[in-house]
């Protein structure tokens, strides 16, 4: 029998906000263990709640950019239940009515190779809804040791349908949902900080069937890596348990990414009774259209509608394309370089291959560089009017990296300009003939290659200031060929 | 007046995190059972059509800015800790 | 004259203003008093004398620089014990706090160090504001000065036993079901529970979150104008605050009065105390001659208040009272082996009998499959008690029942927790629609425990409710009569 997998995720983003969900101390990731609290944070007796505004606006915008239905009224409850990193034992959230409903992510599976597009998925989302995060527990030898530096940071948790079918799917859509939510800002969602964590319900069954099987919820998938690599284990594990003639039950497991296997988590077996009811000390939000229509404003284009125009407008190949939109700042970088004027292709060229390897090198993101969009643009125009050679260009670009200066500054200051002065042109290939008539005997015997030479030696001669498709010309119209 | 069926004490006290003594349980649980008794009348009012109220005086969109303000030096978030070091809380090992 | 501490705060910060009297021989005076009553009456948790000594030698330096902050300036005002004032104890009454210290202050204890006032002591109270006899104090019960083997009330009782006893000037108290006004009934005292919303909740131990508001207990109406009047107005900390204007509430004392009264007939029926049942009928009497348009009205769901009551306050302390776990701060079990253990154990050893009831209580009010039986459907009542009162304002400007269906009992007669939660039945009603309310001494028994009048007035009309209290208070002695002790 073949099986399919069923996936539903569970996405924890944080959203980026200088202070917490519900009290105004600063948020932040690598302080000193309690640093960041304050009489709501360790809801100490008589401590109340206020929302943060920042993260209604993130969340709004988030629905808006994944076509969430934006709730009119929004309200908070109580999840009550008892843990050491959970200040309250309750945890504000909310239950029945979310920010956001509905709504999708589309993502992009990788196609057979690099510079070919694999096919795009809209995975639905169920809902969107905010919350608190909790303390960070250390488990050591004899006891556990708590730091509240990040109980209270805004979150959002963002529920896929039971839709994916596939480790890679999960990827992509993790993926993709990063890459949009850094897009607008919401979060820098990197999850060696913890700033998006995923949980993965996980169930298989044989293909045809349209009920769900017995679903395993997986978690600590802290890494895009973990999100495949768990998973994969996951239905792999279920296929076994299967094909032995067992049956699976329905069970929450903790994945390690060190060792690839996942186990039961005993103390999550209990079922749950959270009790939620209104939080009493909140009181509800009411979202206009008003109000949704200012955040819509401040949206970014969605990163894959960018680079469907960046192959569509800009005639790029899918291969810069799928580079450029990764990164909001890059892509923002490409357009601006087009805006002065560069050729697209070209100026994608430069971005993706040389820009983005220096940058590598340097260990700098792209606002942290030194070359703009007027480097490029200005190393793209010398290039097309044939200033400099496109070995030349490299150099010019090496230069701007390092330097910032622009790019006819570098070629004057190092005396770089293409001579296209027919006159002089004629002279030195004149001296390239005579110094080398057994290659001008070898290109009139019909040997093409042989051209090669002569034109190196003008090089040579001009001290590579001859413009060099001036020179093919030049030699082949005084060698008759 | 007992506790009506099904209010089962032993699970209340243990979602409610209260190692209550059999004696506690058994005298709540009949003392609650008047006092539930009573509350039951609330069965008898005609509630359809009505909205609950969870303020008296509904007020909407309470919030802040996002602006950071200092919050509690650390030694006094730890000042009332029952245990700890290194500037953290410690309890007992949590098994998970 | 009567001596400096049963005197009103109105009088004492027009002395403090004359200069007659310092607010250091103000709080050596009600030092010496606390020394000889305060082992009979029992209404303080603790209290910092050299703490006190310092707060009110600061309002004299203030007063002598010309810098005075008004009439609280340099008055010892009590807090009850469920108020944080940083660096102060903070313990609701609980042994699961006894060893807590605020590193915070409450907006109201702000407020009122912004207006000069000496806050001395931490008044005692039932453990968590749940009571209504202060008997489930962790700390012992209070007596109430009137007879000392009686109850103050509660659960505000140490705030109304310390005023009536003359430790204090005046004092704060909670009222989530009667909280104030009940003990300030049994103590012959004034108290006001506010508009919910009026007053900051911030620094305030949450009982019931929906219901809670703190409020002023005072000898005179005016004296609890002046304390409310400091201590009401929006706050930023508090999410439920009301945008309000606050007026000068003691100017409002002497200006026109609201006429049109109700009496709502549920309030009259079986239980209730003849003794008081008479003074209540006296004081209808006494607005009526005045020339006020007395009528009968009705509050149909009354009799639904005590179980909505009981359903709401109890689910949202369940979850209120979860943060006391013995892990960031409190009591914690020595006889814990693990961090689950470490919960049941520290809140099985640091609640008493009452707190756990209502724990549990609201717990399964909550609990899978019976949400929608209990809690949902209490609130859906609630609406309708608050449409019975709102109806009947369409009618009426205020209304005028009992504060407390009878007198102060004996300590230890109510062993029964529902025949004490029936104390609260003309109190609660008001908590749920989230009014305001008054209790003033309109008399006392045969056997001379005091009787209180409770005024029940529309929303964010305070100062209509203060008028009108103070009306009748001129015109009786009953504030002028102090408990011999």
């Amino acid at each position: 029998m073949n099986f399919e997998a069923v996936i539903g995720l569970e996405v924890h983003v944080q959203i980026r906000t200088a202070s917490k969900m519900f009290t105004r101390v600063a948020t932040g990731y690598g302080a000193p263990p309690n640093t960041l609290t304050d009489p709501v944070v360790l809801a100490l007796p008589g401590a109340l709640p206020v929302l943060n505004k920042a993260a209604l606006d993130a969340i709004i915008k988030t629905g808006l950019m994944l076509d969430c239905e934006i709730a009119s009224v929004t309200r908070w409850d109580r999840k009550n239940y008892f843990y050491p990193d959970s200040p309250k034992n309750y945890q504000l959230s909310q239950y029945d009515q979310p920010v956001c409903r509905g709504g999708w992510v589309e993502l992009e599976l990788p196609g057979p190779s690099l510079a070919v597009m694999g096919e795009h998925k809209r995975i639905p989302l169920t809902r969107i809804h905010l919350e608190e995060d909790v303390g960070k527990l250390t488990h050591e030898a004899h006891d556990s040791l708590i730091d509240y530096n990040r109980a209270g940071t805004p979150l959002m948790e963002i529920v896929t349908e039971p839709a994916l079918r596939s480790p890679e799917e999960a990827f992509a859509f993790l993926t993709s949902l990063r890459t949009s939510l850094i897009y607008a800002g919401i979060s820098d969602c990197d999850m060696e900080k913890g700033q998006m964590r995923c949980d993965a319900n996980i169930s298989i069954r044989p293909v045809g069937d349209t009920k769900l099987g017995t679903k395993v919820e997986l978690k600590n998938l802290n890494s895009t890596s973990y999100v495949r690599d768990g998973i994969a284990a996951e239905i792999k594990r279920q296929l076994n348990v299967i094909a032995s003639g067992d049956t699976l039950v329905q069970e929450t497991r903790l994945y390690d990414g060190e060792t690839g296997r996942s186990a039961s988590m005993r103390s999550k077996e209990m079922a749950h009774d959270y009790r939620y009811f209104p939080d009493p000390d909140l009181m509800p939000v009411r979202i206009d259209a008003e109000w949704k229509a200012r955040l819509a404003a401040e949206l970014p284009e969605r990163p894959f509608n960018k680079q469907r125009r960046f192959i569509d407008a800009h005639a790029l190949p899918y291969s810069a394309a799928s580079v450029l939109i990764r990164d909001r700042a890059l892509a923002d970088f490409f357009e601006e370089t087009v805006k002065l004027g560069a050729k697209p292709t070209a100026a994608a060229n430069w971005i993706v291959n040389d820009l983005l390897r220096q940058l590598a090198a340097a260990n700098q993101s792209v606002s942290e560089s030194k070359m703009t969009p007027t480097h490029i643009a200005g190393l793209v125009a010398l290039l097309d009017q044939s200033v400099i050679s496109s070995t030349q260009a490299k150099e010019v670009f090496a230069e701007m990296f390092a330097s910032g200066e622009s790019a006819p500054a570098v070629v004057d200051r190092k005396g770089l300009r293409q001579s296209t002065d027919a006159n002089q042109l004629e002279a030195w290939c004149d001296t390239a003939i005579r110094n080398d008539p057994k290659s001008v005997e070898q290109v009139r015997a019909g040997n093409p290659k042989a051209i090669n030479a002569l034109k190196g030696a003008v090089m040579k001669i001009s001290a590579g200031k001859a413009n060099p498709k001036l020179v093919d010309e030049i030699l082949k119209k005084q060698l008759g060929v | 007046m007992s506790a009506p069926q099904d209010f089962n004490i032993d699970y209340l006290a243990q979602l409610a995190r209260l190692a209550l003594t059999a004696e506690e349980k058994a005298k709540f649980a009949a003392q609650l059972g008047d006092v539930l008794h009573h509350i039951e009348r609330l069965a008898e009012v005609d509630v359809t059509g009505i909205e609950p109220t969870a303020h008296a005086f509904p007020i909407e969109n309470v919030w802040q800015a996002d602006v950071a303000r200092p919050g509690l030096a650390v030694a006094d978030a730890l000042r009332n800790a029952p245990t700890q070091r290194e500037n953290m809380i410690s309890v007992p090992k949590v098994v998970e | 004259m009567p001596p400096l501490h049963f005197q009103s705060l109105a009088t004492l910060a027009a002395r403090l203003e004359r200069r007659e009297l310092s607010a250091v021989e103000l709080m050596q005076a009600l030092l010496a008093r606390t020394c000889t009553v305060e082992p009979r009456v029992h209404a303080f948790n603790s209290y910092d004398e050299a703490d006190a000594l310092a707060q009110a030698s600061a309002s004299d330096a203030r007063r002598a620089a010309g810098q005075a902050r008004g009439p609280l300036d340099g008055i010892p005002v009590g807090l009850k014990d469920v108020i944080a004032v940083r660096d102060q104890p903070l313990t609701a009454s609980s042994k699961i706090l006894s060893n807590f210290v605020s590193p915070y202050d409450a907006t109201v204890t702000r407020k009122l160090q912004d207006a000069g006032a000496v806050l001395f002591g931490r008044l005692n109270c039932d453990e968590f504001a749940m009571g209504s006899s202060n008997e489930n104090s962790a700390f012992g019960p209070v007596a109430n000065p009137w007879d000392l083997t009686r109850v103050p009330g509660g659960s505000s009782g140490g705030s109304a036993a310390a005023l009536a006893a003359g430790e204090v000037v005046a004092s704060l108290g909670s009222d989530t079901g009667g909280s104030i006004r009940q003990p300030a009934a049994l103590c012959g005292l004034v108290g006001l529970k506010p508009t919910y919303g009026l007053v900051s909740r911030y620094g305030l131990v949450a009982y019931a979150s929906s219901l809670d508001q703190i409020g002023p207990f005072g000898r005179t109406v005016e004296d609890a104008a002046i304390l409310l009047g400091a201590i009401a107005g929006h706050d930023e900390l508090d999410s439920t605050s009301y945008h309000a204007t606050v007026p000068d509430y003691r100017a409002a004392l002497s200006g026109p009065a609201p006429r049109r009264l109700g009496i709502p007939k549920e309030y009259f029926g079986a239980g209730l105390d003849p003794g008081i049942g008479a003074a209540v009928e006296a004081a209808v009497k006494f607005y009526r001659d005045r020339g006020c348009e007395v009528k009968e009205v009705s509050l149909p769901h009354t009799s639904y208040c005590l179980d909505a009551y009981y359903v709401i306050a109890t689910a949202e302390a369940s979850s209120n009272l979860a943060r006391f776990d013995g892990v960031r701060y409190g009591h914690r079990s020595k006889a814990a082996t693990d961090a689950i253990d470490l919960y049941a154990k520290s809140r099985a050893e640091g609640f008493g009998a009452e707190v756990k009831r209502r724990i549990i209580l609201g717990t399964y009010v909550l609990s899978s499959g019976y949400y929608d039986a209990y809690y949902l459907r209490a609130q859906k009542v609630r609406t309708l008690i608050r449409r019975d009162f709102l109806r009947a304002f369409e009618e009426v400007d205020a209304l005028l029942t009992p504060t407390s269906p009878a007198p102060a009992f004996k300590l230890g007669e109510k062993a029964d927790p529902l025949a004490l939660y029936l104390c609260d039945i003309y109190t609660i009603g008001v908590n749920l629609a989230g009014l305001p309310a008054i209790s003033v001494p309109c008399g006392f028994t045969n056997s001379g425990l005091p009787i209180g009048l409770q005024l029940i007035g529309q929303p964010f009309k305070e100062a209509d409710l203060l008028a009108l209290a103070h009306d009748y208070e001129q015109a009786h002695d009953w504030h002028t009569r102090h408990p011999n002790l």
